[in-house]
């Protein structure tokens, strides 16, 4: 089927669309010559960009002290119920972006397909492809039954690149009344300081995980992260244990990251872990046990102990 | 206060995953375990009825084959009863459909104060489940809530931000979604888990909460081809000798990382 109309779900941070919200947009404008562009906040300090990278319209929603999740969703749904046929929405697969479709799927009664890396039109169906098993096995599933179809897509699925479209037109839709569901109020936000490359954008990143032994050990990482001007990230295991926060955490249910080294240091490579990091063009593996699965994935796999190797190569490094 | 908490009953992790070959689906016809990811959930609802001073936790659960281990384990950890919605005719059910059933299990149970689900399940992990529950019962929601109490019959949750987190209040009945790590689960002790063997379950169908199509009638989807991703190819492994470093500095030197 034509998509004729496909929306995105867009986020920005600091005034700025997000690099998620880019990727959507630019695979969106290849599916569809119409890209709306679905965002909570302010819509005109975001317009220029979104419409370079394929928006021609932003729907924009002041969500006031609501979780955005609750609130979008309405905000799309008294856009479609006001007459408007999106064929597509797509989706971060993120925090903010699984609540949206979450409530928008129960509201319009859709199926959502979540987890997914590439989406596909053959002209009589439109196919997410999801990986399971770590990454080991690609499923292709088709929506079926009538649009709008939703789908969330993990971040680094598709390259954003700029379409050198014009400034998108905004417009401002309001909230609808949200009752009881409504109930729950930010009252607060608390950003991590952080210094450095973020994360997901980062060059380099230094990982840690449970073969560092303890907390303090970490800072071996943190150092190793620095003098290669990298970012600093982590396994599941000791964000949980709380040796670091999970802005930290990469994998299935933290960042994706696909930097050209990445560097695994007492990480056991679950398949959780893998694939949030399995498309790094280089890695390299630290790891005592010679049966890790990480090194299954490694360029350069080093077995061994982290407590002897990475002080000597931190030495080496700082020495040059 | 009255809690009810999702509980999904999932095949051991640590057993390698396969899918049905008819089906395309996970294969879940093994013995069932309690997921990890919800033992947080069973252990913060434990805690706020204890608090609380009064009431009891009760436990919902989806599974196609009429499994209760799972169950089990999260009432000998302290809940007192469970309602499992089981039905051949629930296999291969999506997200939404797993959500109308667990939300006409709430309601057969008479709903309560707070529902608690995971962020997202061990095997399944769509992580969309709890939201469309809240949102098919009317409720106010907080998903990734990494801290929880109540004060003055007002939850008062941190919810993980990507960057940070955000202090968030919402009055109950309400539904909320916990990380792994919110609390620290208790292990079942001797005396929990024979009292469990008594505790009531009660068995239901689909069709008997009146939830219809299910299934694949009810996906909206069809899994139309499984295949294999391209495989890394395997690098150079070497022991430590005490001198592998300049191997790898050697590496970053090669690709100008240094
Ligand atoms: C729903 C769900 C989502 C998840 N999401 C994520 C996610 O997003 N990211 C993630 O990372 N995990 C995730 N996990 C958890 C994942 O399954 C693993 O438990 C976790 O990745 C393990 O972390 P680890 O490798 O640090 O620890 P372990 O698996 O305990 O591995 C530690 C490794 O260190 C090695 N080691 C020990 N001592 C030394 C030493 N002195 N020197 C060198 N090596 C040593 C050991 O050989 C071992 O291989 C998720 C799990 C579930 C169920
Ligand atoms: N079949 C089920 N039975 C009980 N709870 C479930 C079921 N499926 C999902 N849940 C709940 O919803 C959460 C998220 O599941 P998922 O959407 O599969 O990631 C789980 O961790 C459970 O708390």
């Amino acid at each position: 089927m034509a998509l004729n109309n496909v929306w995105v779900f867009a986020q920005v941070a600091n005034g700025a669309p997000t690099s998620a919200t880019l990727e959507l947009l630019t695979k969106a404008r290849s599916l569809s010559s119409s890209v709306t562009a679905f965002i909570a906040g302010d819509g005109n300090a975001a317009a220029a960009a979104l419409g370079e990278y394929g928006a021609t319209k932003v729907y924009a929603a002041d969500t006031g002290k609501n979780l955005p999740g609750v609130a979008i969703a309405s905000a799309m749904k008294a856009v479609i119920d006001g007459g408007e046929t999106p064929d597509l929405v797509m989706f971060p697969q993120n925090y903010e972006g699984r609540d949206v479709m979450s409530r928008l799927s129960v509201k319009i009664d859709k199926t959502v397909i979540t987890n997914n890396v590439d989406i596909v039109d053959s002209g009589n169906g439109v196919t997410v492809v999801t990986p399971i098993f770590g990454g080991n096995t690609l499923v292709s599933t088709t929506f079926t039954g009538a649009a709008p179809f939703l789908a969330a897509f993990r971040p680094k699925s598709f390259a954003a690149e700029s379409a050198g479209g014009a400034a998108a037109a905004v417009t401002a839709v309001s909230v609808p009344d949200l009752g009881a569901t409504g109930g729950a109020q930010v009252n607060a936000v608390h950003v991590e300081e952080t210094t450095g490359p973020k994360l997901d954008e980062a060059n380099i990143v230094v990982a840690g995980g449970r073969g560092l032994g303890e907390a303090p050990a970490y800072a071996m990482v943190d150092e190793l992260a620095t003098i290669l001007k990298g970012a600093p990230g982590a396994s599941r295991a000791i964000v949980d244990a709380g040796w670091v926060p999970y802005s930290y955490q990469v994998g299935q249910t933290g960042k994706v990251v696909k930097p050209n080294i990445y560097i695994a240091a007492g990480i056991s490579g679950a398949t959780q872990h893998m694939v949030g990091m399995k498309g790094s063009k280089n890695i390299i593996a630290i790891n005592k046990d010679k049966e890790a699965p990480i090194f299954g994935v490694a360029d350069l796999g080093i077995v061994g102990d982290v407590h002897k190797v990475l002080p000597k190569l931190i030495e080496a490094l700082k020495g040059r | 206060m009255n809690v009810i908490v999702c509980v999904k009953q999932i095949p051991d992790p640590a057993a390698p995953g396969a899918l049905d070959g008819a089906t395309n689906t996970l294969k879940r016809d093994g013995k069932l375990i309690l997921d990890d990811s919800d033992a947080y959930g069973v252990e913060m609802a434990l805690q706020l009825v204890d608090k609380a001073g009064g009431g009891e936790v009760s436990l919902i659960s989806m599974a196609p084959n009429g499994e209760t281990a799972g169950l089990r384990t999260a009432l000998a950890m302290g809940a007192a009863k469970g309602v499992l919605v089981s039905d051949p005719a629930l296999q291969g059910s999506d997200a939404l459909t797993t959500a109308k059933v667990l939300a006409a299990a709430v309601k057969k149970l008479g709903g309560a104060d707070l529902i608690i689900g995971a962020t997202e399940s061990s095997d399944g992990y769509t992580g969309t489940v709890p939201e469309q529950m809240a949102e098919l019962l009317g409720l106010p929601s907080v998903t990734f809530a990494k801290k929880v109490s109540v004060e003055g019959g007002v939850l008062k949750v941190d919810r993980q931000t990507e960057e940070g987190y955000d202090e968030v209040t919402c009055p109950m009945p309400a539904l909320i979604s916990v990380t792994a790590g919110v609390v620290e689960p208790r292990y079942p002790s001797f005396k929990g888990i024979m009292a469990a063997k008594s505790k009531p379950v009660e068995e239901v169908t689909a069709s008997d909460l009146g939830v219809t199509p299910v299934g694949w009638a009810g996906a909206g989807q069809q899994i139309t081809n499984v295949a294999q991703a391209e495989a890394r190819q395997a690098g150079e492994i070497i022991e430590d000798d005490g001198e592998s470093f300049a191997k790898i500095v050697g590496f970053l030197e090669n690709l100008k990382a240094i």
